[in-house]
Order: C-alpha cells, then structure tokens, then sequence
C-alpha cells in the first residue's frame, strides 16, 4: 500500500491498518455518515435502488472470495441467493404458523432467520463444492451450472411456484417495512460484512485462497490443504448469498423462483468481471456501476415512452443488451476492471505533476 | 409403443444436440476457446432463416436458397466474434474467456429478443410433407426422419472434411499442436476464424432444425443451446465422435426420463436429467467418454 509522504509504518498495527491516513478515515466517516443520512432527503423509489444495490454487493462479495480470490468460478451464486431468500421465508412462516410456546415466535424472527438462511446457504454450498476437489476451470463451472439448475428443480417441485411472502423485521417495537427503515439495516449488514470480507482475504484463509487461485497444485504440495480450503471458500462464498438472498428477499417481502433465474447467476459473474475481480472494492462498483445503468434505461425507455409508442416492451432487450456490451466492452478494454481503473486514478493524483 | 417413439424422438434431438455441439468442439480444440454463446446463436440462425424464407416466395426451392443465404450470414458473423471479440482475449485467463462468451450470449440474445419479440415462432408447414412412416408399428412423423436425416448429413459431411481437405486437416494439426502447426507454415490465426465460422454454421443447422421441430421461441431456444454443455461434457471436450455419440446419449437419456421418471417426480425431468448426467459425469469420468486425459504439471 503506498503512503503519503511522510507517514511511516512503526508498529505492525499500523502496517497491517486498512484506513492509515487522517484523510482516508475522514473520507470513510464521512461516506458512512452521509450513507445514513440518505432516508431523510431520498425517495423511496431511490432507496429500493439502494437496498437493491447494497443486497447485490453482499452477494457479489461473496462471489469475489469464490471467483475473485479463490478462482472457483461458480455460475450458481443466484441459486445460492435463492436457497438463503427461501430458508428465510420457510423459516418465518414456520414460526408463523406453529404451534410454538408463547416466547417462541418473538425468538424466531428476522434476526433469527437471516443468519439461519446465510449458514443453510453455506451449508448447501459446501455440498454442491465436493465437486471442485477434483475439478477446475470449465469443468467447474459446469459443475456448478448443474448445481444451479437442480438447486432450482428441488425448489421449483417442493415449495411450488407461487409467491411466497416474507415479514418485514421488527427491532425494539418498530415495524421496519418500508424503504427508509429497511434501507438502515441493509446499510448496516452491509458495512459489517464489507468489513467481514475485506478482512477475510488478509487471513491465513485469504492467503491460502489466493495460492489456490494461482496455483492449486503448487499450492498443494506446499502443503495447503485443498479440500479444507477450496470447501472454506465455498461455504463463504455462499454464506454471503445467502444472507444477501435473504435481506433482498426480506425487502421484496414476496419471492418467486423466477427472481433467482440463471441470467441472475451469470449478470453476478458479469458484476465483479466490470468491477474487478480479487478486489474488495470491485463489487462497489460492478454493482454500483451496473445497477445504475440498467436503472437509467429503464428511466430513458419511460421518458421516452410518450414519444415512441410502444418503446416499454423492448426494455428488457434493451437491458440485455446494454449488459452484454458493457462486459464485452470491458472484457475487451479494461479486463481488470474498474477498481483497477481507480487504482491508476489515485496513482495518477498521488503523482500528479509527475507521471512516475 | 411409447419407447419405440421416446427413443427415436431422442435420437432426432440428440442428432441436432450432436451437430451443435460439433461446432463447441471444434472451436475448442482449434483455438481452447469455450464457447457458451452457442446458444444465442442457434436462435440467430433459426430466425434469420425464418425472416428471410418469410421475404422470399414460398416454396421448397426458395426455402433451400434461403437456408443457404443463412449459412452465408452465419459465416460472416462467426468471422466478425472471431476478429471483434475473441482475438484481442488470447493469452487472457479461462475466465476472461468465459466471461467473454457468457456476454456475447447475453448481447445476441438480446438483439434477437429485441428483433423478435417473444413469441412463439413456427417454421413454414409447407415445406416438410405432413405425414409419417410407421417404424415397429409407432408411427414416426416425416420430420423427425427428415431432421435425423439432415443432422446425420451433416456429421458426415463434417468428418469428410476433416479427414480429406486441406483445411480440415490444417484445423486438426492446429488443434493438436499450435506451435508446430504455426512452424509448418499453417496460419492459426485464419484456422481460429474458419472455426468461429464453422462453430456458427453448426449452430444455425441446429437452430432451422429445432425450428422445424419445436419452433423457435428468443426465451427458450438459447436455453435449448446450454443442452451442448453435458453433450460435450460426456462426449470429452476435444472429440469430434464424442460429441455426435454424447449428444445420441443425451438425447435419448432425457427423453426417457422425462417420459419414465415424470410420473414419478412430478414433471420437469426431462430439462433437469442432463444436468443430473453433468454430476455423474464430473464425478466418475470428468474427460468424458473420448476426451484426452491431460496430466497436470506444475
């Protein structure tokens, strides 16, 4: 990490810190101040965007340690993100509707059900992550097409297609069920996960992930235990589509399977591809960036709806084919995407008179 | 009788599975490019076969100028993927590749769902005779015969092809050795193009056969197309044989378990069996039935 000059590494707290500069903690408490300041003055409409996008960064996060660090491409994160929604749900109508003693259901709730659904998820993920003990590249992601479809299958012929509705949390007494109330604990499961998975990739964990990814022979005979690490990686891959499955799920209050669709799995991949992959700060923006795009077409199409009739039914053309452009675009110009960009930005302004 | 029909009825399918899936080979073995955007080009080919035969005077001559004008289009489109968006990727890791595919997908399905809406399209009823044959007393109906007929023809014409002409055996040198191909005077750069095309023809045949049988459908064909991935997968990934037999097999397999196991499960089988197939196959044999065993080196 490079420093500003002047500033000096004394101790190996400091070295080790994320947030080293009086600037940088500045930013970051500012960010996370204005973060939460965003109910008072957004529209509920721009909150659910929000929700939407910080939901999809806890997902992609999870894709990151998979994909990014541990290099398992797995094209069945939205089945993961399904199986954490649908534990989640199952879990609340239970409670709903059993015959529970008086203290139970209070117990029972959101709170309780979220985590539940990240560890099903997980859970679910080190079984379908068997596979990848023996193997790589294409034939894992084949592996892990399969491992999406039947996810869906086993959903699709268990608990049936139609709808099913999920409580709103409560916390203290306070219903949260609309926009600006929801939007506060996304925003904090967001932040601490953010935290959980930037900090992960430092570990002794991240290490032998990264050394998988490179190499997993190497890394194996220099005595990295593949199935401890490649089945670690898969559970916390999945743990975090789960509980971001889950937190979307209880935002929409109302899931089906058709929200967990393969494109769903694949437009993941293409996030952290556009935001940069083994970074933490990659999916920010592939999700940022992406959500935004397709949200802004989706305002042009509508502005221009009075104009061109009949213009609404080629939305989600329209948005298929932004995306695929914007990864063939990205693949083509800048494979490392745009946390590599940002990187070459802050050089660029560290450095500015000089170019090197 | 209902094997007899479930059987040949898979046959038909898996004959079109196997020259699809003809075309993934082939772009694999001559340039390691895993191609997932096979999917979004059979519904390409399928449809613009449709549009232009709908541009055209009826009839079965017009319909076979048609299918030609495709085979022409299909060329030049599996040139300009070649030259836009998988040459500036070699040397790029596997999943720069498949990430690459995986949005030319997305990005031809969209233009095809943008061009054509999401109806259900069927192919012109006059050009195929209504009517069947009866084979151990089930009766097989004209274009099923004709649809194995064709996919058979092709297979055929592509194994010719590349044991006897100059190409085919240029693109066989490239696929089993770069290097030495390169030092023998042999262009790997056009041999990745001829394959792109060759890859795009095989997907069009694929997508006027489907059209013929089932109709096409911007939703459902692409998702048809993923169908290659467990006949590749059980055929081996660089074998030409393998993946004529790998998609017989696939076809067949999940034809029967959709009409056998249906019953049992509750529907959704016969979508579901050749991903079953993809975990078995992983699990017991992952180079597939002909596929090389490579040894790993560090």
């Amino acid at each position: 990490m490079h420093n500003p000059c002047g500033v000096f590494n004394e101790t190996y707290e400091q070295d080790l810190a994320i947030f080293r500069t009086k600037t940088q903690w500045g930013l970051l408490i500012g960010a996370i101040i204005i973060a939460f300041t965003f109910p008072l003055f957004l529209n509920s409409y721009i909150l659910g965007v929000l929700i939407q996008i910080f939901a999809t960064i806890i997902i992609l996060h999870g894709l990151n340690i998979l994909t990014g660090y541990c290099g398992q491409i797995s094209l069945a994160q939205a089945a993961f993100a399904a199986v954490g929604g649908y534990t989640s749900a199952l879990l609340s109508e239970w409670a709903l509707g059993a015959a529970l003693p008086e203290w139970f259901p209070g117990i029972f709730n959101f709170w309780i059900t979220v985590p539940i659904a990240g560890l099903t998820a997980g859970a679910i993920g080190v079984l379908f992550g068997i596979p990848a003990l023996r193997l790589r590249g294409f034939y894992l992601v084949m592996a892990t097409l399969a491992a999406h479809f039947i996810i869906i299958y086993i959903i699709v012929h268990t608990i049936g297609t139609q709808a099913q509705t999920l409580p709103a949390p409560h916390l203290f007494g306070l219903l949260l069920n609309n926009s600006q109330s929801y939007y506060y604990v996304v925003l904090v499961a967001l932040i601490a996960l953010s935290y959980v998975a930037k900090n992960l990739v430092r570990t002794r964990f991240g290490r032998a992930w990264i050394a998988i990814r490179d190499n997993d022979l190497a890394a194996e005979v220099m005595g990295i235990s593949l199935f401890r690490y490649k089945l670690s990686a898969f559970f916390i891959g999945c743990l975090f589509a789960g509980l971001g499955g889950a937190l979307w799920a209880h935002y929409t209050r109302s899931i089906t399977p058709e929200y967990y669709h393969l494109t769903y799995g694949l437009w993941y991949l293409g996030y952290i591809i556009v935001g940069g992959m083994g970074s933490a700060l990659g999916p920010f923006f592939g999700a940022s960036f992406l959500i935004i795009l397709t949200q802004g077409l989706a305002e042009v199409i509508s502005a221009l709806s009075g104009t061109f009739y009949g213009i609404e039914s080629y939305l989600s053309a329209a948005r298929e084919v932004l995306f695929g452009l914007v990864v063939v675009l990205f693949m083509i110009l800048e494979p490392r995407g745009i946390a590599h960009r940002w990187n070459l930005f802050k050089a660029y302004y560290r450095l500015f008179p000089y170019a090197h | 009788m209902m094997i007899v029909e479930t059987v040949i009825y898979g046959l038909v399918v898996g004959a079109v599975y196997g020259v699809v899936a003809l075309g993934f080979v082939l772009i694999y073995k001559s340039s390691s490019v895993l191609n997932l955007a096979q999917g979004s080009l059979l519904m390409l080919g399928g449809f613009i076969c449709l549009q232009i035969s709908q541009w055209l005077p009826g009839g079965v001559w017009f319909f076979i100028l048609a299918v030609f004008i495709t085979l022409v289009i299909a060329t030049l489109i599996g040139f300009s993927v070649e030259r836009l968006a998988l040459r500036p990727l070699i040397g790029e890791p596997l999943i720069s590749v498949i990430m690459m595919t995986i949005g030319l997908n997305v990005l031809l399905g969209g233009i095809g769902y943008a061009i054509w809406g999401s109806g259900n399209f069927p192919y012109p009823t006059d050009i195929i005779p209504i009517g069947s044959v009866s084979i151990l007393g089930t009766p097989i109906s004209y274009k099923y015969i004709f649809s194995l007929i064709i996919a058979l023809l092709c297979v055929v014409f592509f194994i010719l092809f590349f044991q006897f002409t100059r190409s085919g055996i240029a693109m066989r040198a490239t696929a089993d050795d770069q290097l030495a191909a390169q030092s023998l005077g042999i262009s790997t750069s056009q041999i990745f193009r001829y394959a792109w095309a060759i890859g795009c023809i095989t997907a069009a045949i694929g997508g006027i056969i489907i059209g013929f049988l089932i109709g096409l459908n911007s939703y459902n064909t692409p998702v048809l197309g993923l169908r290659v991935l467990p006949v590749v997968l059980l055929g081996g990934l660089d074998s030409i044989p393998g993946a004529i037999i790998g998609g017989l097999i696939v076809g067949v397999t999940e034809n029967l378990a959709g009409a056998y196991l249906d019953p049992i499960v509750g529907g959704g089988m016969r979508d579901l069996f050749p991903y079953i197939l993809i975990i078995i196959i992983l699990m017991v044999k992952p180079y597939g039935l002909f596929g090389w065993v490579r040894i790993e080196r560090i």
